[in-house]
């Protein structure tokens, strides 16, 4: 068996998910190779070398592959797909962007976020926004599989892997980049994060989100929000947890006028510790969380702010 | 310009799924089903796009069992001119979706293609993907805004890091986020006149192709129950048991 994994990177920096996805890749067995395609990343590449497992690092370095476009990464993949059993990524936009592509290229089936490895071919997923957990086995010869990061720890770095250029260049008339509109924050990374702390439409407005900062900054985490939040213009979309949002497992997981429906529960429900604070105590946040605080959070807050 | 909607009946969102006992699937015996939420805003913005004279068709497709033509209906009333019935009974995953698809786009060549990022059943958030890759065509994932510009459309898509726009030549295949808009319901008259509207019935081998899936359930679990912990009485209460109990927080 041989595995290629698509490493993801933003910034000019390789992203934590990559070594999440190469556990993944070790769980399968095999030599793992990754491709790092993209613009100027030679040094994603060497960074990519350095973890643990890779036996290669493939580099695709070309404008064509800028902002990883699903056209020319797909195409790229599919290139490449041919030397390998397995084609992995991050279940990230990119990695759930890319992949299906791919898979369709090559004529195979999709597998979307697994979260453990049975077997070479068969992987658990969850379904029904969590509220399922699939064990599917795959029937093709290529399987082409997107990974949830909170299913893998991360391997370490200790690894020192070839690197080699990739010439495939894939031609690209249909899709351009206009622009990006980029968070900026210097907080942890929401997928990252070993503390989060969410808002929901209990916060009641987007200054209020303001009353999360400074607990954020004494604990170190990362900000996240409800659907309702976001869809209330209170944050933007890049906060949204839950099933259509980012998945977060931290130690410490704090809902802030959060209700706790289904679909949020999705994202944050394999969080070590969580931590509700919501005025309704028949809330169902409270059914899945470990310390529950029925309180107003107007004053819950700022008092906690000041016993941390 | 023709749009192409695909839509999917899946479980209502708010129904909470039971495993079944057997371990063999979920069960939908007697369940709330309805138009998948991705779908509706896909329908939803067909029609807006109809409104502003940019599109002259709407159709709307399902792949799936008899009782799928229900939620064509829907889309109907909402707004859709006719709609296209793929009738099968098989396990439809994306894929095989993605490849019915493709046929009916060959077909029929729409300008557009929109369908929802994800089915809340699956969960897979693949098939838009899919048949942009099996019709040749660009793709906007994740759209939270549209416009099209004569033989070009910018889609905003909604990223990890924030927005990304990008620009597709047309024709072209975009899937729906929760942004893109808040979809109408449909009003009574409508429904009724949906009835009269033209849907076509065919199946996967009259396209020729074979929408079976080849991922095998091989079995579904209820995922590991979460314990309610206790509740707190006070701020104070709460960071001791933080620290001192779960030792999150130091
Ligand atoms: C297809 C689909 C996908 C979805 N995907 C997601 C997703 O990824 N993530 C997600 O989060 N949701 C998602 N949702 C939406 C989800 O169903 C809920 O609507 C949403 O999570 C509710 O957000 P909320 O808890 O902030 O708001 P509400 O349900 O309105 O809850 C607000 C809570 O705040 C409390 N509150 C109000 N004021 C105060 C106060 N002063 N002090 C303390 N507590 C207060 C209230 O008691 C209430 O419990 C999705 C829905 C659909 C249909």
């Amino acid at each position: 068996m041989s595995i290629l994994v698509l490493a993801e990177h933003h910034d000019g920096a390789l992203a934590g998910a990559t070594a999440h996805v190469v556990a993944a890749a070790q769980q399968i067995g095999g030599d793992i190779d990754v491709l790092v395609a993209g613009e100027n990343v030679a040094a994603i590449a060497e960074a990519a070398a350095k973890l643990d497992g890779v036996s290669k690092v493939r580099v695709a370095d070309n404008a064509a592959y800028a902002h990883l476009l699903a056209e020319p990464t797909a195409a790229l993949l599919a290139e490449l797909a041919g030397d390998y059993s397995h084609v992995l990524a991050a279940a990230s936009t990119t990695g759930k962007n890319v992949l299906p592509r791919v898979a369709a290229l090559k004529d195979v089936a999709q597998i979307s976020e697994i979260i453990a490895v049975e077997s070479p071919d068969t992987f658990k997923r969850p379904i029904y926004a969590g509220n399922a957990i699939a064990t599917v086995q795959s029937e093709d010869a290529l399987k082409v599989i997107t990974v949830r990061s909170t299913g893998f720890d991360a391997v370490a770095e200790g690894g020192s892997a070839a690197i080699e250029a990739v010439d495939f260049v894939a031609d690209n008339a249909q899709s351009t980049f206009l622009k990006e509109e980029l968070a900026q924050s210097d907080r942890p990374e929401l997928g990252a994060a070993k503390v989060v702390i969410s808002g929901g439409r209990g916060m009641g407005n987007g200054e209020n989100f303001k009353l999360l900062d400074g607990i954020a900054d004494k604990l170190g985490a990362a900000i996240g929000a409800s659907r309702a939040a976001v869809d209330a213009g209170f944050v933007p979309n890049d906060m949204q947890v839950g099933q259509t949002g980012k998945i977060v497992a931290p130690e410490l997981y704090i809902a802030v006028g959060i209700s706790g429906a289904i679909q949020h529960l999705a994202g944050m429900k394999d969080s070590k510790v969580i931590v509700a604070i919501n005025k309704d105590e028949e809330a169902p946040i409270f059914q899945v969380a470990d310390y529950g605080l029925v309180a107003d959070l107007f004053q819950a807050l700022p008092e906690l702010e000041q016993r941390l | 310009m023709k749009v192409f909607v695909a839509v999917k009946r899946v479980i209502d969102y708010n129904v909470k799924i039971r495993v079944k006992p057997d371990h063999s699937d979920v069960d939908l015996t007697s369940v709330k089903m309805a138009m998948n939420p991705f779908c509706e805003i896909a329908v939803e913005e067909a029609v807006r796009l109809k409104e502003k004279g940019v599109a002259t068709e709407i159709v709307a497709v399902t792949i799936g069992p008899k009782a799928a033509q229900e939620q064509l209906r829907t889309a109907l009333a909402l707004g859709a001119d006719r709609a296209i019935h793929v009738e099968t009974d098989e396990r439809v995953e994306s894929l095989g979706a993605a490849k019915a698809l493709a046929k009916l786009v060959e077909e029929e060549q729409p300008g557009l293609v929109i369908l929802g990022k994800q089915a809340i059943d699956t969960d897979n958030n693949q098939t838009g993907q899919m048949l942009a890759a099996l019709t040749g065509l660009p793709q906007g994932t994740f759209a939270s805004a549209v416009d099209v510009d004569g033989e070009k459309v910018q889609v905003t898509r909604e990223v990890d890091g924030g927005l990304q726009t990008v620009e597709l030549t047309l024709p072209a295949i975009v899937t729906t986020d929760l942004r893109l808009n808040e979809p109408r319901y449909a009003k009574l008259p409508d429904i009724m006149k949906a009835k009269k509207k033209p849907l076509d019935v065919k199946t996967p081998a009259d396209l020729g192709v074979s929408v079976g899936s080849r991922v095998k359930l091989v079995k579904v679990e209820p995922p590991a129950e979460r314990q309610g912990g206790v509740k707190v009485g006070s701020v104070d209460e709460l960071v001791d048991k933080l620290k001192n109990e779960a030792k999150v927080i130091s």
